[in-house]
């Protein structure tokens, strides 16, 4: 870590001392190299985690992150950060606890405050039926070494007494509690993947636009970028939103359709909300920040879309999912919207896979799922690109799933992206 | 964002249910590549980023589904016309 210096509260007094001048850059801005062993494609969260763990878990530092804009400057930086492992399917639990796992030691690894806070979500539960469907997805939780707690109205009611139990249509009648849960400050974790690559030698090119790839017999040799042509011996695609835009540079199709997903701000307010609280009947997500806003989203707006930018019926629907369960947010001022653009995959689920291209891999199909992934999507991203070989909890996210038929259809609503 | 209706006009996409790309058809099942083209049919789409055609449905409205063009960087909307217009085989998800 010689190049950008050791975090400790020894280094903050003294440079509190001096005046916070002499705080190094935390990420080199390096010209490219003409070659790499690897290039990674995005330097979001994903992209930027898997040169980390190719560097410190694989020992493969001669890897380059090319990004269009600046690091950080796509989803990583524009969702609720919401971190969680209550999945129930055998191909997802797993996964999603192994990124729990790497989350709940990421700061001390990274040497980096991401503001990991295990503030627990709770989700809410309106029927009989929907407890019992709960109480098998804690237990999958559970068998796959994850933390779940089943509560009962009254466990509910201690934890948020705030909440709106009575509602006439969707009463809550307890709820799913995964304490280990919570939230982590989005764009603390790009920047601290960043830094902890940079300082192994993983070079990370800012507006370095990939505009094509480099074939030999078709095998995938380098890509063609805005700063010159660039070869490495192996490609990894790593930019949810935009996955079929790359990949068709390369004449693949994806089971996937780009779609927009808002999320909100509300003006800043004393601490209410103690975790995440999730609506069970609608479509609705909370947790407030640090900083006192009221961080929430729901439903992707649910047409194709590139802008980054949602419509006007979609924020409706999310604050009247607020209002249903949380009426004592109805006075609070939104203070900002925002989109991003979602990998809507087939079934739900992650792509972390080989392509038909040799040479070329691919980690994309995040829904609105990807942020809680980052740690693990990096960790096995960086396994597969530098063993070919898929790391065990990520086997199931195969590209070529929608063929063979082994789908993992978390929501089971089939082959309908607008509704996963 | 409104989609102009030919029916009804200019009307609020809240109105309307989206089912996508309107290029798919769905393919001959006993024909002998059924199993590859129910594959490509069900789950692969060229995703555009740019002018896509696709499909949507006047709920709230007529009832028609339109086959509406719609650049999905900008929201921008272009041709709107009934399915039934065009031929279009009743669309199956």
């Amino acid at each position: 870590m010689a190049k950008t210096g050791r975090y400790s509260a020894l280094a903050l007094i003294r440079q509190a001392l001096t005046g916070n001048r002499d705080w190094p850059r935390v990420w080199r801005d390096p010209e490219p190299k003409p070659a790499y062993e690897v290039v990674i494609v995005g330097a979001g969260g994903h992209g930027l985690a898997t040169a980390y763990y190719l560097a410190r878990e694989f020992g493969i530092t001669d890897v380059a992150v090319l990004e269009k804009g600046w690091i950080g400057s796509g989803n990583v930086g524009r969702n609720t950060t919401i971190a969680r492992s209550n999945y129930m399917l055998p191909g997802n639990e797993a996964f999603y606890e192994f990124s729990m796992k790497l989350w709940e030691g990421l700061e001390q690894d990274l040497n980096y405050n991401a503001m990991v806070s295990q503030r627990g979500i709770l989700n809410l539960c309106h029927s009989d039926p929907q407890r019992d469907a709960y109480a098998r997805r804690g237990n999958a939780m559970r068998l796959h070494g994850a933390d779940a707690e089943l509560l009962d109205r009254e466990g509910v009611r201690r934890l948020c007494p705030f909440l709106n139990f009575d509602d006439a249509r969707f009463p809550i009648t307890g709820g799913l509690l995964q304490r280990r849960g919570g939230t982590v400050r989005h764009d603390a974790v790009a920047w601290g993947y960043a830094r902890g690559a940079d300082s192994r030698g993983v070079d990370i090119l800012q507006n370095c636009e990939v505009t094509g790839f480099l074939m030999e017999d078709g095998r995938c040799v380098g890509v063609e970028t805005g700063r010159g042509r660039i070869r490495a011996k192996k490609v990894g695609v790593a930019v949810a939103g935009s996955s079929s835009r790359v990949m068709a540079k390369a004449g693949l199709r994806l089971p996937i359709e780009s779609h927009v997903l808002q999320a909100f701000v509300s003006e800043g307010l004393k601490p209410v909300i103690p975790g995440v609280i999730t609506f069970g009947a609608g479509h609705f997500y909370v947790s407030q920040s640090d900083k006192g806003g009221l961080v929430f989203g729901g439903d992707i707006d649910g047409y194709n879309s590139y802008a980054q930018r949602g419509n006007l019926p979609t924020v409706e629907d999310v604050c009247e999912g607020g209002m249903a369960i949380l009426p004592m947010i109805g006075r609070a001022r939104l203070l900002r919207s925002w989109g991003g653009i979602m990998d809507m995959s087939m079934d739900g689920s992650p792509i972390i896979d080989r392509t038909p291209v040799e040479g070329l891999y691919l980690n994309a199909g995040w829904c609105y799922g990807g942020f809680k992934a980052t740690p693990a999507s990096g960790y096995c991203f960086a396994h597969l690109l530098a063993r070919d070989e898929p790391q065990e909890t990520a086997a199931a996210y195969r590209l070529d799933r929608f063929r063979s038929g082994r789908v993992i259809d978390e929501k089971g609503v089939g082959a309908q992206p607008n509704l996963h | 964002m409104r989609i102009p209706c030919p029916l009804c006009g200019e009307r609020d996409a809240s109105e309307f249910t989206y089912l996508g790309d309107a290029g798919p058809r769905r393919p001959d099942p006993t024909a002998p590549d059924a199993a590859e083209a129910f594959h490509d049919y069900l789950h692969l789409r060229d995703n555009p980023a740019g002018w896509h055609v696709e499909l949507w449905y006047h709920e709230a409205g007529c009832r028609s589904w339109l086959q509406v063009s719609r650049n999905t960087l900008t929201h921008e909307l272009g041709e709107v016309r009934r399915a039934e217009d065009l031929g279009l085989d009743e669309p199956s998800p």
